[in-house]
């Protein structure tokens, strides 16, 4: 469904290469969960595969097709992206929002048929978010915004979601429902769910795959009990102060 | 459409059409509605009546009409583009370069000599509009370009200080242009609907209606912007071209009422808010006829005011607007949750 064929992301500038060469191909329903520390290259990597960014070199294939090199309204259709960014704007309406995620898919007025109407009803349901239509979007908590997000991300009927780091901001029952949500997606809709979290337990819990970035422009890829197995996610995450411990699945301060 | 937005736009449309017909009836001269809306169709085209209401009251209206219409839809685009719920043409300073321009270009006339002079004036109603319209890009690029970098509330605020730098630079260069080549252009004391000549009305009524096409043609992909440049182009946005489009029509709706008009106040700023609270969305497209209707009802009511018959001529348009739309801004301003977390 998705492959990275000698996929190298970063910046032609002074933060350069990132990530170099990566190859590896993703089944369809696959609940993906990228893991990393800070400046790893976690968003860079998204923001290439969903081709926001131009990539440096190979290409990211979305059944065959490289996505960097689709026109944007055919992208639009295939590939949907959740991010960081929490978008205000005044007067706009938690259904204006989701209905943007039908906008690939309508004419020039963008004026939704029967059948928009109904993916967006769906996707508001899906996500959790059917209680907040008709409320503005503004006035949504942290974790409401994320959901209507998801549901828009959902009724633009995607074969790849893309959701960066979008957990940041919940508190951990939210962040529980909101992976498993998508997990259930992935796994109903035979979408293939990137995301890439901070949350390392939930993540090594959840995710069908990990794809670990060490820092150091290498990336592992597995399920999850193979990596820990394997001693990477120590690997990556162990500093001065902790250490993973695999048979516990969580940190320890180093005495 | 939804029910909301054709049922505010046909109410708008009612009111917008009655005040019309008080505006051409009224004035020092009272007129009974029905004999002004007969003048109007020219049934009684001999007589003071039909003179009164064709060719002082009628271009009075239809300026008013096109320029409200322009400046609410105009407001829209520019909050949408800025992503800025308090921008339009006169709060970030296009009106004010629009008039920038124009200045320089009667300045340069007037300094280059009889002739130059004697072309402007020869091509008074393009040269104007072509001038005005290079100050509003202008300073539409350098608000765009800033606004990349400065909060909301700060960009309002460096809007209107340019614009109060472009106003004093206007009324000098006024100053020794018409010392130095005699009266070209009389500049504006303050913004007003009764200076535009008839034969100046089609162009302000052409840009006008090419401006408001091209928001129409720009609608959809506006609406992704509201979230943002990244989700725009997740779902399928040109980013920079929808950008260049949406300021092109900006200027078009824009530059033309700083031409004829002057810097008309605080209808492109609160027109689009009233808009969003009409159709119950910020979805572009619904927004632009409530936008243009509810901009020139505004702008008429304001232009009544100014003309109702009064003991002696002493009210200015923009104190009108002022007095009803610097309120709404400051309540804006104090509970909209989207200026208050901005960004």
């Amino acid at each position: 469904m998705l492959a990275l064929e000698d996929l190298s992301a970063g910046y032609h500038n002074a933060r350069g290469v990132v990530l170099r060469d990566v190859r590896l191909e993703v089944q369809a329903g696959a609940f993906v969960c990228i893991l990393g520390r800070n400046g790893a290259g976690k968003s860079t990597l998204m923001r290439t595969i969903a081709g926001l960014q131009a990539a440096l070199g190979g290409a990211a294939r979305l059944q065959g097709e490289a996505i960097n090199q689709m026109r944007p309204a055919v992208r639009a259709r295939r590939v949907a992206v959740v991010l960081t960014e929490r978008p205000a704007s005044p007067g706009l309406r938690v259904d204006d929002v989701v209905a943007l995620g039908r906008q690939p898919f309508t004419g020039w007025d963008g004026r939704m048929a029967p059948e928009d109407e109904r993916i967006v009803e769906e996707a508001l349901a899906r996500a959790g978010a059917s209680g907040f239509r008709g409320r503005y979007f503004d006035h949504l908590s942290d974790g409401e915004r994320q959901r209507v997000m998801i549901a828009r991300a959902i009724a633009q009927t995607p074969r790849l979601m893309v959701l960066d780091e979008i957990t940041a901001f919940l508190d951990l029952p939210g962040r529980v429902e909101v992976m498993s949500l998508l997990r259930r997606h992935a796994h109903e809709s035979g979408t293939v769910v990137l995301l890439s979290s901070h949350d390392l337990d939930l993540s090594l819990q959840l995710a069908d795959s990990v794809w670990l970035l060490d820092g150091g422009g290498d990336l592992k890829v597995g399920p999850p009990g193979e990596l820990t197995r394997a001693g990477h996610i120590g690997a990556a995450f162990d500093t001065a102060e902790i250490t993973f411990a695999p048979e516990l699945g969580r940190f320890q301060l180093r005495r | 459409m939804p029910v909301r937005v054709t049922t505010s736009s046909l109410v708008l449309l009612a009111a917008l059409l009655a005040l019309a017909i008080y505006a051409l009836a009224r004035g020092q001269i009272a007129l009974p509605f029905l004999e002004a809306i007969k003048a109007l169709f020219g049934a009684e085209s001999e007589g003071l009546s039909g003179q009164i209401v064709r060719e002082i009251r009628l271009p009075r209206v239809l300026a008013a009409v096109l320029a409200g219409s322009a400046l609410g839809v105009g407001g829209v685009l520019m909050q949408a583009l800025f992503r800025n719920p308090v921008a339009d043409g006169w709060s970030l300073g296009l009106l004010a370069g629009g008039q920038l321009g124009v200045a320089l270009t009667v300045t340069a006339a007037a300094f280059a000599g009889p002739a130059a002079v004697s072309f402007l004036t020869l091509f008074a109603g393009p040269s104007i509009t072509l001038a005005a319209a290079a100050g509003v890009a202008l300073a539409a690029a350098a608000m765009l370009a800033l606004g990349r970098r400065l909060s909301a509330i700060t960009l309002l605020v460096v809007g209107l200080m340019m614009g109060f730098t472009a106003q004093g630079l206007t009324s000098v260069l006024l100053h020794f242009a018409a010392r130095a080549g005699g009266r070209v252009y009389g500049g504006w004391s303050d913004a007003s609907f009764a200076g535009v000549q008839p034969e100046s009305l089609p162009w302000l009524a052409v840009p006008i209606v090419a401006g408001m096409v091209l928001a129409v043609a720009t609608a959809k992909p506006l609406s992704s912007l509201l979230l943002g440049e990244n989700y725009a182009q997740s779902l399928g946005v040109r980013v920079g071209a929808l950008r260049r489009l949406a300021l092109t029509a900006t200027v078009m709706l824009v530059a033309p009422v700083v031409a004829f008009c002057g810097p008309v106040s605080f209808i492109g700023l609160i027109v689009p808010h009233l808009a969003r609270a009409l159709a119950g969305s910020a979805r572009i497209l619904p927004l632009l006829p409530i936008a243009a209707l509810g901009g020139a009802l505004l702008a008429l009511a304001g232009d009544a005011i100014v003309h109702a018959p009064w003991e002696q001529h002493f009210l200015h348009l923009n104190a009108i607007l002022a007095i009803v739309g610097a309120p709404a801004v400051i309540l804006l301003l104090v509970f909209s949750p989207a200026l208050r977390g901005w960004r």
